[in-house]
């Protein structure tokens, strides 16, 4: 598909977009030179640790910290009684809305504690030893209730209720009764009813996926700093250092002016790093003891604590003619929220059937709290569990009508114009492109061998834009600072000097991108929806298209002719027709080097709340060969074409599309969060939580498919979520054509593989 | 409490420190003496992002108690490039987007050379399941093994 858009209507080709730059973090990165959140030190600086409730759900009755405060080398104690209470008020965060009245419960519990890894008082002292020791000397008294894990249970009348205050939200006539049900939403299109009564063909069936972590290498680590002046400062790896700020000042009762976050290098998010955690306790910390305090989580801390994301329980119904049109498309689904209320049921239940142009949708969500830590937005969130159902009845589907699955999409697939579900109506998306794609991938047509087997699934993400701002500077020796507020996951650094250098018609290693702290640049939105190429890289292109004015103006300026009467080609400006004066083009070094005598420093500077993201759609094979002796599933090929608009560095969008494909699998094959029967977490670590290794995995391929989004100048969409969309159901679909059973259960781990086996002898 | 002087060699330089007997290689390593290029992804050896060499063996430097270390000849990520020029393994890294986030890179650089010193051609097999000790979340391995591999070759001399 040709790459043709309004911005750029002689149809130039890209001197920087779509090569493989060497990324400018690069070099800081292999040295062991790049600071991370756990890197930093400071004078003084004190060393913080947390106290966790061993229990799953108790009441607090008393919290005594005389004997950790005694002990030498304490320089402070924080318990529930450090916080103030915040009103019930939602905040933004992300993908998933928080609520700050359990923003403060969750960081620091207060009535009761709800989860095994809930915090309880936390201690900050000279060294990690004492630190440690200090913890064990506070004695807490708890009184042990009956707890609730999964959410099928919470959802039964006689369940432990975790919050007596929350009633259902969503249902007519309003519950006079508390529940763990906090909110159902429902997505409605046309008539369910008449769509399943005009069907030949129904596949109905309950699915179940567990929760998994995003499992970031590095786990949450930050360096509070309280200054006798009532200011602050906090450095901290995070996908949104204006959303820590905003929650650190609120929890701590500052002001946001006196709050400067500083966002380390960030050693993988994927979601988990929206919220904050130990921030706030940590900064509550110093300003108690007057010293810098570092805190830094465990991995079991991280597991226990943080994440995960939900585990679902769904039941999805879809009928089809007999040649193949979908009639209606129905699913329920039970997403676990933790301890608080935030479950992604909203893009579950949107995206459910986006794939797809149907005349009849009904999809409902609730969302259940129980005793587990709260969950948090990971890759796509929602999408992906809906998808295992979703995508794992249309092969389902397309084995009873005996139509190629790929085929079976192909004649359902949503295109420009189809009105999703959900609301609005597509503009251009690669659903079309991505099957075809994949269709005619080589990897499509190996031959498989005994016990080997072949899935395809496709997925959906809406990828979002939200408030951004930019700044980009001019050097005196023409070369460009740029100036972004969003850390770089994966290479955005890289991405964003290649759009800035496009527009100038420079070289991308003569812009230099740093990422802000909040002193330094004005609001803007998380590291997070897909949103960073797409909505900072246009602003990118915004600021460079302001610079390139000024300097227009500039260049009128010496050569006193009306600035209209100057364009900007290949990093110069010239006369715009030879009426208009014969001059020698001035190159940006030059008119940087006379800015001072033309008029001062010269920059652009755009702040917007983007819109016009486009949804990125994916299609993705899996082959496995299945072990009937032992049940364990062992991936032979993976391909993964996905539509990202425009590849600004096509080398990082592979990367994408790999690393999503690998945490899908692991997702599909072996996470999940095992919880003994007192509630407690029985695998908080990476030896009994095993994400995929290197030998896990065959190399995993990829095809770049570019359908430009309209509105972005170069036609990005944001590529780093719906990669992981597809992946449990092309696995699942993989197993069945592999060894005829379908499974419904995830994980696929080889006992549960080999019980299938088992039973269907 | 009584501390441990330790004398050992880091980077071929000679280095003594004071550490508690509680104390890791990695949290001396970063906490005392300032390497913070090794990374703590886990503190249980199941992560890898901890890699150093400590007498020509790589090893979780979390498993290490900074005690332990005495005498021995210890490299760290800091110490791969030599003077301006990067490691092959280095530049393969970055010229084939081996990493995105960066927090295992320095542990699989690491262990990736440990690799090459003892193996020059490994098969790609091998490469995983050498590497199979150092989790990355990011990239899905397939770029990683590529430089490795790529690495191995252009040291060989091809």
């Amino acid at each position: 598909m040709s790459i043709a858009e309004a911005d750029r209507p002689e149809g130039k080709e890209f001197k920087q977009i779509g090569k493989r730059i060497k990324r400018p973090d690069g070099v800081d990165k292999v040295t062991g030179r790049a600071r991370y959140g756990a890197d930093l030190n400071l004078s003084g600086m004190l060393h913080g640790a947390t106290l966790r409730s061993p229990h799953a759900h108790a009441k607090l009755i008393s919290i005594d910290t005389s004997k950790a405060e005694a002990l030498t080398g304490v320089k402070a104690v924080v318990t529930r009684d450090d916080f103030v209470e915040q009103p019930d008020e939602m905040a933004a965060a992300g993908e998933l809305p928080v609520n700050y009245m359990h923003v403060v419960r969750n960081v620091m519990a207060r009535e009761k504690v709800l989860y095994d890894g809930h915090p309880v008082a936390a201690v900050a002292a000279t060294s990690m030893t004492i630190a440690r020791k200090a913890l064990k000397l506070i004695e807490v008294e708890y009184e042990v209730l009956p707890h609730v894990i999964e959410p099928d249970e919470a959802m039964k009348e006689d369940a432990p209720i975790l919050d007596e205050t929350l009633f259902t939200e969503g249902v007519e006539p309003k519950p006079t009764k508390p529940s763990n049900v906090s909110k159902i939403v429902k997505i409605k299109k046309g008539d369910i009813e008449a769509g399943f009564a005009a069907a030949d063909v129904i596949v109905e069936r309950t699915y179940h996926t567990k929760p998994v972590h995003q499992g970031y290498i590095e786990p949450q680590a930050c360096v509070a700093s309280y200054s006798e002046d009532g200011s602050g400062e906090l450095w901290v790896t995070t996908q949104g250092p204006f959303m820590y700020r905003s929650f650190t000042a609120r929890l701590c009762g500052m002001e946001v002016s006196k709050l400067k976050v500083t966002p380390s290098e960030m050693g993988g998010g994927f979601g988990g790093k929206n919220n904050v955690y130990g921030e706030p306790v940590a900064m509550v910390l110093s300003r108690k003891s007057n010293r810098p305090v570092k805190m830094v989580m465990s991995r079991g801390e991280v597991f226990r604590a943080t994440g995960p994301t939900s585990g679902g329980h769904m039941t999805v119904k879809l009928g089809a003619t007999k040649d193949g049109r979908i009639t209606a498309g129905q699913a329920d689904l039970a997403f676990q929220a933790g301890a608080f209320p935030g479950a992604p049921i909203g893009p579950a239940t949107m995206t459910a059937f986006a794939c797809y142009d149907l005349e009849n949708v009904l999809a409902t969500g609730y969302d259940v709290i129980s005793n587990r830590p709260k969950v948090a937005a990971y890759r796509a969130p929602g999408a992906q569990v809906i998808a295992f159902a979703v995508e794992s009845a249309m092969d389902e589907l397309a084995k009873k009508l005996e139509i190629e699955p790929i085929d079976l999409r192909m004649q359902n697939a949503a295109k420009e114009g189809t009105k999703a579900a959900y609301g609005p109506v597509f503009g251009p998306i690669g659903m079309e492109e991505t099957l075809q794609a994949i269709k005619d991938h080589p990897n499509y047509n190996v031959p498989l061998g005994p016990n080997q087997g072949r899935g395809v699934a496709s997925g959906f993400w809406f990828n979002i834009g939200g408030e951004t701002s930019v700044t980009m500077n001019l050097n005196e020796d023409g070369t460009v600072a740029l100036l972004v507020g969003n850390p770089d996951i994966g290479g955005s650094r890289a991405s964003m000097s290649m759009m800035a250098a496009e527009e100038l018609g420079i070289e991308a290693e003569d812009v230099r991108v740093s990422i802000a702290d909040t002193g330094s640049l004005g609001f803007n939105f998380l590291s997070a929806g897909s949103r960073t190429t797409f909505a900072v890289g246009k602003t990118t292109i915004n600021a460079a298209r302001e610079v390139i004015k000024e300097m227009k103006a500039r260049a009128a300026k010496i050569w006193d002719i009306p600035e209209d009467a100057v364009v900007w080609e290949n990093g110069h400006a010239r006369p715009a027709s030879t009426n208009a004066g014969d001059f020698e083009p001035l190159s940006i070094v030059e008119i940087a080097k006379k800015a001072s005598t033309t008029g001062g420093p010269i920059s652009g500077h755009i702040q917007t709340n983007v819109t016009g993201a486009g949804p990125s759609l994916a299609t993705e094979a899996v082959d496995v060969e299945v072990d009937p002796e032992t049940g364990q599933v062992k991936i032979l090929r993976v391909t993964v074409a996905q539509d990202a608009g425009k590849a600004i560095h096509p080398s990082y969008v592979e990367g994408q599309f790999q690393g999503a494909a690998a945490q899908g699998i692991g997702w599909a094959l072996n996470e999940e969060y095992i919880y003994d029967e007192n509630g407690r977490l029985d695998n908080p670590n990476f030896l009994d939580y095993r994400i995929p290794v290197a030998s896990d995995l065959p190399m995993i391929d990829t095809v770049i498919v570019e359908v430009p989004n309209p509105n972005h100048p170069y036609g990005v969409r944001g590529i780093g979520e719906t990669s992981i969309v597809p992946v449990m159901a092309a696995v699942n679909n993989a197993i069945e054509n592999a060894i005829g059973i379908r499974m419904s259960d995830l994980p696929m781990s080889p006992p549960k593989v080999l019980k299938a086996i088992d039973e269907a002898k | 409490m009584a501390k441990y002087h330790i004398t050992a060699e880091i980077n071929g330089d000679e280095v003594e420190y004071l550490c508690e007997p509680e104390q890791t290689l990695l949290d001396v390593l970063r906490d005392e003496l300032n390497f913070t290029g090794t990374k703590e992804g886990c503190g249980s050896g199941d992560c890898g992002a901890c890699t150093v060499m400590m007498n020509g063996r790589h090893v979780c430097s979390c498993l290490v108690m900074g005690a332990e270390a005495s005498g021995a000849k210890i490299e760290t990520i800091e110490g791969m490039a030599d003077g301006d020029n990067l490691h092959t393994l280095q530049e393969k890294f970055i010229e084939h987007a081996a990493l995105q986030c960066g927090i295992c890179t320095p542990g699989i650089l690491v262990a990736s050379k440990a690799l090459l010193e003892r193996n020059p051609d490994p098969t790609e097999t091998e490469v995983r399941y050498w590497l199979a000790g150092n989790l990355c979340r990011c990239t899905g391995y397939d770029k990683i093994i590529r430089a490795v591999m790529d690495a191995a070759s252009e040291m060989r001399g091809n």
